[in-house]
C-alpha cells in the first residue's frame, strides 16, 4: 500500500515500529503537494524545511528508543485560522496576508506535543465566512472529485488535503457546518465537537459562541485520535469546559463497540427539503444501521426552520465586533492612502476585506445597533434557546439525530456567489448543531449519479462524542465509502 | 437681576484603577512609566485567537467597594463588550459591564463644611478594563502605548446629589480615602489611578420661572484642584452663557468639556452630543460571574472600619477635633498608629498633637507614611504619658519625637540628654519668682492695680520666670506660685 494512503494510527504506528520513517512520508506529502496542490489549491503555506527538521527529530527520538507521542511523526495540515508562531496565519484575508503571530494556538501545542509533524497551512473562506471556500482572499480551492467544483467551505483546503492525500489528517474550525460541510463535499470525516470541549485560544474568532476547533480525517478512528489529542479544558479559553464536569472520554478506546440498542431519531419533513439523491443516501445509510438492529424513530424538531436565520444574526453580531481590531492600526494591511486615523480604519478595511465578510460586518453591526438589539439579537437568542430545547427533547427519546450535511451535493464554482442567500442555505442542516453546542459529524456514506460524495450527519447530546464516534464507526466498519479515493488523484499523483 | 437664584446640579463618573497584580483580562503586571509596550501579551494586544481571562482578584476587590459604598451587589452579572474604534483601543471593543453591573444602587457620606455630612447616591459600580495611550510625541506620525491596555477599572457613577463644587471635591477625596482603607487601589493622582468626569448644570430660577442649562461633561480631570476648579468654572460659565443667550437644556444638547489647566477654562470638544451607540452586547469569549451569599459573606467580613465612621468614632470616643479625627484617619496606616499608641497608654489628645504636628510632618517629608518612619508605637506612648505628666513641656515633647525618628533612641533617655526636663520643685522655683517679682516693681503693681493691664502683667510675669530657667520650668507649678505670691 503506497504511504499516502495509510490512516493516520497504521503511519504512526508503522513511524513507531521503524517500519516507515516520518522524513519519507513526510517527503511522500511534500511531494504530493509539490505535484498535485497546483489543481487542487488547498494549501496556503507549507513549512517544507520545518516539517523535515520536525520530522528528523521525532526519528531521531524512536531510534534512541525516547517516548514519543500519539501522532508521532504524522504529517498533518491546520486550517490557516489558527495561530502559528511560524510562517503566516492569514485566515485567508488580505487584511492579514503577512501577518506573523507570535504565539501558537492550543491546539497547535497540543499537536506539536504529540510529535505530529505540522506540514502546512489550508485554504479556507475569508475568516470561515463561507460554504465553498471561494471566498478566500488569497486562493482558489476545487474540489477532488470534481475540479470545476467547489470543495465546500469554510474548511475547504483542509477537507481538500486529506481527500489528496496531501495530509494525514487536519484541523479545521466549524461554526456553522464548516467542518462538516466539506468534509461531506470532500468525501472525509469531519467532526464539529461539542461547544467548550476544544479551547479556542489562538482560532481567529469569526462567530465566538459558535466556532469550535475538530479534526478531518478519512477515518472515524482518525478523528478519535485526534479529537483525545486536542481536547480538554484549558485555562487560557473560559470556554472551554471544567473536565470535572464533562470529562475527556476514551474516544479510541472502545470506538469498535457497536452502541447496544441504538435509538436514531429522523426528522423526516425537515430533510425533505434536500435533493432526492441525497435523500435516497441517506435514507440507505439510516436503513442500514435499522439493518443492524437500530431502532428509527421520527422526532419533531419544530425550530429548526429558524436556524439559518437564528444563526445569521448570532454569528455576524459576533463576527461584527471580533473583526473590528482588524483596522490598519497595529497590525495587517494598512492602506497608503490614508490621510488621517479615520481613514487609516475606513481605507485599509474597504481594500483588505472581501464582500462577503464586508456583508457580514454589516449584517452584525445593523443587529447590535441601539434599537434593534432586541428585535434581531435578543430574538435570534430566544430562538436558539428554542433550538437548544428541541435537541434536548429529541434527546430524551434517542441517542443520535441523523439528516444530511448539506441539501446538495458539490455545486459547481460560481454557481451561488451572486446569491449568498443561496449559499447560506447549504448549511441548512448544520446550523442547529452550534446553535446547540452539541456534537456533530460527517462520514462519507455514498455518491450521486455524478460521483460526488455524500456525507451522513450524526449529532448526539453534548460531550458525547465518545459515543457519537461508536455511532459514526459502527457504519464505517460495515462499508467501504471512506476508502474511496477521487479519480483525479490517482491520474495526477501516479 | 436680583431675583435670579440658581442651584448647582453635579453628578460624577470616577475611574479607580485597581491595584491587583495582573491586568483585567491577562496575566501582564501593572506598570507605570515602564519603556512602552513592554507590559503586553496577545490577549492585552488584542492579537487574532487571543481569548481573555477574568481575574478573579479585581472582581473581588469591586465587591469590597461596592459593599464600602452600600451598594447592592450582583448575584448575578456578566461582562459585554462596548465598541468605538479608537487607536488606544486595541480591539476596538472594551470590555466593561452594561445592564448587569457589579455594584447596584448606593450610597456614600461626604462631610460639608458646616460639619454636616450629605447622603450622596451612588447609581452604579462595575468593573472594565482600561485603552492604552496614544502619543502624539514622534512628529508627524502618532505612536500607541499598550502597557496600560487592560488594567482593571472601577467606574463609580453617582447621582446628580452634588450641588457645589466643594462637595465634588469632597467626595472625591473620601472616595480616595475609602478606597486606600479598603486596600483596593493606591489612588495616586499623580499616576492617574483617579480619573474624574463631572456632568455640571444649574436650575436656575427666574421670576417665577424654572431654567435648566445645558448639560456639560467634563472629561479626563485627573486631580482634586482641576476637578473642583472646573466645576467652579463651569457654574460661572454656565450662567454666564444663560444670561447671554437663554439657552436651557435640550434633548441632545449635551456638551463634552476638556479642562485646560494652565487657564483654567473648560474647552468645548463636542457641542451636539454624538448620538453614540456602543452597540453592546454581552462578550461571548467570558463566562458570567455568579456570587454566593457565602462568597459575599467572606468579601463582607473583610470589610473594615471606613475612614468616615472612624473619624466620627475618634471625636465621640477621644474627645478629637473633627479636624483632628480627619488627619488621623485620612490614611489608614496613621489611624491604625494612633489606635495602638493610645491603647498602650497615650493620652488620646497627646498622641494626635504628637502625631499631627511633628510625625506626619516627617513622614510627608521623607515621601513614607507614618509607620514607616520606624517609630513604635509604645514609645510614643510613652512620650505622651511624660508630656501628660508634666516631665516634659508640650513643645519639649515635639522636640523629642523628632530625636526618636532620627536616632531610634527612647524618650526619657532623649528627654534627659536633651536637658528637656521640666522643673517643677517648689521651692526652687520660688526663689526665682521672688527674684522676678523684685526686679520688676512696675509689673507687679500693674498687676495689683487690676482692670485691663492686670492679665498682661501676669502674662509677663510668667514669661520673665520661663526665660530665667532656658524654658524648663513647668508652667503650672510657676503659675500657682505667682498666684500665691501676688496676693
Amino acid at each position: 500500500m503506497p504511504i499516502e494512503d495509510l490512516t493516520a494510527i497504521e503511519l504512526r504506528d508503522r513511524i513507531v515500529a521503524r517500519q516507515i520513517s516520518s522524513v519519507e512520508a513526510t517527503e511522500t506529502i511534500l511531494d504530493r503537494i509539490a505535484r498535485l496542490d497546483s489543481i487542487i489549491g488547498a494549501y496556503l503555506s507549507v513549512f517544507r524545511d520545518e516539517a523535515l527538521q520536525a520530522a528528523k527529530e521525532v526519528d531521531r527520538r524512536i531510534a534512541g528508543g525516547a517516548p514519543v507521542g500519539p501522532l508521532a511523526g504524522v504529517p498533518i495540515a491546520v486550517k490557516d485560522v489558527l495561530c502559528t508562531s511560524f510562517g503566516t496565519t492569514t485566515c485567508a484575508s488580505r487584511i492579514l496576508e503577512n501577518f506573523h503571530s507570535p504565539y501558537d494556538a492550543t491546539v497547535i501545542r497540543k499537536l506539536r506535543a504529540a510529535d505530529a509533524v505540522i506540514v502546512g497551512k489550508t485554504n479556507m473562506d475569508e475568516f470561515a465566512m463561507g460554504s465553498s471556500t471561494e471566498n478566500s482572499g488569497l486562493k482558489r480551492t476545487v474540489n477532488p472529485w470534481d475540479p470545476s467544483r467547489v470543495p465546500g467551505g469554510s474548511s475547504g483546503g483542509s477537507t481538500a488535503a486529506v481527500a489528496t492525500r496531501m495530509c494525514f489528517a487536519a484541523l479545521g474550525s466549524d461554526t456553522g457546518g464548516s467542518i462538516r460541510l466539506p468534509a461531506s463535499f470532500c468525501g472525509v470525516v469531519g467532526l464539529k465537537p461539542t461547544y467548550g470541549r476544544v479551547s479556542r485560544y489562538g482560532l481567529v474568532a469569526y462567530g465566538s459562541s459558535l466556532d469550535q476547533i475538530g479534526p478531518v480525517t478519512r477515518t472515524v478512528a482518525d478523528t478519535a485520535l485526534l479529537l483525545q489529542t486536542i481536547a480538554g479544558h484549558d485555562p487560557a479559553d473560559s470556554t472551554s469546559v471544567d473536565e470535572r464536569l464533562a470529562p475527556v472520554g476514551d474516544y479510541l478506546g472502545k470506538l469498535d463497540e457497536p452502541v447496544e440498542k441504538l435509538r436514531i431519531g429522523v426528522a423526516s419533513t425537515f430533510n425533505a427539503g434536500a435533493e432526492p439523491a441525497v435523500r435516497k443516501v441517506i435514507d440507505q445509510a439510516v436503513a442500514s444501521y435499522r439493518d443492524a438492529g437500530a431502532e428509527v424513530i421520527e422526532v419533531d424538531m419544530p425550530h429548526l426552520d429558524y436556524a439559518i436565520a437564528a444563526y445569521y444574526v448570532v454569528a455576524t453580531a459576533e463576527a461584527s465586533s471580533n473583526l473590528a481590531r482588524y483596522d490598519g492600526v497595529h497590525y495587517g494591511y494598512r492602506s497608503k492612502n490614508a490621510t488621517d486615523y479615520i481613514e487609516v480604519y475606513t481605507k485599509s478595511r474597504e481594500d483588505a476585506f472581501g464582500k462577503e465578510v464586508k456583508r457580514r460586518i454589516m449584517l452584525g453591526t445593523y443587529a447590535l445597533s441601539s434599537g434593534y438589539y432586541d428585535a434581531y439579537y435578543l430574538k435570534a437568542l430566544k430562538v436558539r434557546n428554542l433550538i437548544r430545547g428541541d435537541f434536548v427533547r429529541a434527546f430524551e427519546r434517542c441517542d443520535c439525530i441523523m439528516m444530511p450535511v448539506a441539501p446538495t451535493t458539490a455545486f459547481r464554482l460560481g454557481e451561488k456567489m451572486d446569491d449568498p442567500l443561496k449559499m447560506y442555505l447549504s448549511d441548512i442542516y448544520t446550523i442547529a448543531v452550534n446553535l446547540a453546542g452539541i456534537p456533530g459529524i460527517s462520514i462519507p456514506c455514498g455518491f450521486d449519479e455524478a460521483g460526488l460524495p455524500i456525507g451522513l450527519q450524526i449529532m448526539t447530546p453534548a460531550f458525547s462524542e465518545e459515543k457519537l464516534l461508536r455511532i459514526a464507526r459502527m457504519y464505517e466498519a460495515r462499508t467501504d465509502w471512506h476508502t474511496k479515493k477521487p479519480a483525479i488523484v490517482e491520474r495526477i499523483a501516479r | 437681576m436680583s431675583d435670579l437664584t440658581y442651584k448647582v446640579i453635579v453628578g460624577l463618573e470616577i475611574h479607580v484603577q485597581l491595584s491587583t497584580k495582573s491586568k483585567m483580562f491577562c496575566g501582564c503586571a501593572l506598570g507605570f512609566g515602564e519603556e512602552p509596550n513592554s507590559r503586553v501579551c496577545p490577549v492585552c494586544l488584542g492579537l487574532p485567537g487571543a481569548l481573555p481571562v477574568m481575574n478573579e482578584r479585581a472582581v473581588e476587590y469591586a465587591i469590597l467597594a461596592a459593599l464600602a459604598l452600600n451598594c447592592e451587589v450582583a448575584a448575578f452579572t456578566k461582562w459585554d463588550r462596548k465598541s468605538y474604534y479608537y487607536p488606544d483601543l486595541p480591539k476596538n471593543y472594551q470590555i466593561s459591564q452594561y445592564d448587569l453591573p457589579l455594584g447596584g444602587t448606593g450610597s456614600i457620606e461626604i462631610p460639608l463644611e458646616d460639619g454636616q455630612t450629605k447622603r450622596i447616591r451612588i447609581r452604579r459600580v462595575h468593573l472594565e478594563e482600561d485603552a492604552g495611550k496614544n502619543l502624539h510625541t514622534a512628529g508627524n506620525f502618532s505612536q500607541v502605548d499598550l502597557n496600560r491596555a487592560g488594567t482593571p477599572l472601577l467606574e463609580i457613577v453617582t447621582e446628580p446629589d452634588l450641588n457645589s463644587a466643594e462637595q465634588v471635591r469632597a467626595l472625591a477625596v473620601e472616595l480616595q480615602r475609602i478606597v486606600r482603607y479598603l486596600g483596593i487601589s493606591e489612588a495616586d493622582m499623580q499616576k492617574g489611578h483617579m480619573r474624574f468626569e463631572p456632568n455640571v448644570n444649574l436650575i436656575i430660577e427666574r421670576a417665577g420661572q424654572q431654567f435648566k442649562t445645558p448639560i456639560a461633561e467634563v472629561k479626563n480631570l485627573n486631580s482634586f484642584r482641576a476637578l473642583e476648579r472646573s466645576v467652579a468654572y463651569e457654574v460661572r460659565r454656565q450662567l454666564d452663557e444663560f444670561l447671554e443667550t437663554g439657552r436651557t437644556m435640550q434633548m441632545g444638547n449635551k456638551s463634552t468639556r476638556g479642562w485646560n489647566d494652565v487657564d483654567e477654562v473648560t474647552v468645548l470638544q463636542r457641542e451636539k452630543e454624538e448620538a453614540h451607540d456602543y452597540r453592546y452586547f454581552p462578550d461571548p469569549d467570558l463566562v458570567p460571574v455568579t456570587t454566593t451569599p457565602q462568597r459575599l459573606d467572606e468579601i463582607r467580613s473583610r470589610l473594615c472600619e471606613l475612614p468616615a465612621q472612624r473619624q466620627v468614632r475618634y471625636v465621640r470616643e477621644y474627645g478629637l477635633s473633627d479636624y483632628d479625627a480627619g488627619v488621623l484617619t485620612a490614611e489608614r496606616s496613621t489611624a491604625d498608629f494612633f489606635e495602638r499608641a493610645v491603647r498602650g497608654g497615650g493620652d488620646p489628645k497627646r498622641v494626635c498633637n504628637l502625631l499631627t504636628q511633628v510625625g506626619l510632618k516627617l513622614a510627608n517629608e521623607r515621601g513614607r507614611d507614618l509607620p514607616g518612619l520606624g517609630l513604635e508605637p509604645a514609645a510614643v506612648a510613652g512620650l505622651a504619658k511624660m508630656v501628660e505628666a508634666g516631665t516634659v513641656s508640650a513643645s519639649a515633647g515635639n522636640t523629642i519625637l523628632q530625636a526618636m525618628v532620627e536616632t531610634g533612641r527612647k524618650p526619657d533617655v532623649l528627654a534627659r540628654e536633651l536637658n528637656l526636663l521640666q522643673k517643677s520643685d517648689a521651692a526652687e522655683l520660688e526663689a526665682v519668682v521672688d527674684q522676678v517679682l523684685a526686679a520688676n516693681a512696675a509689673a507687679v503693681a500693674d498687676y495689683r492695680s487690676g482692670g485691663k493691664k492686670s492679665q498682661k502683667a501676669r502674662g509677663f510675669l510668667l514669661g520673665q520666670v520661663m526665660q530665667k530657667t532656658k524654658g524648663q520650668a513647668n508652667p503650672k507649678v510657676v503659675s500657682e506660685i505667682l498666684d500665691k505670691k501676688l496676693h
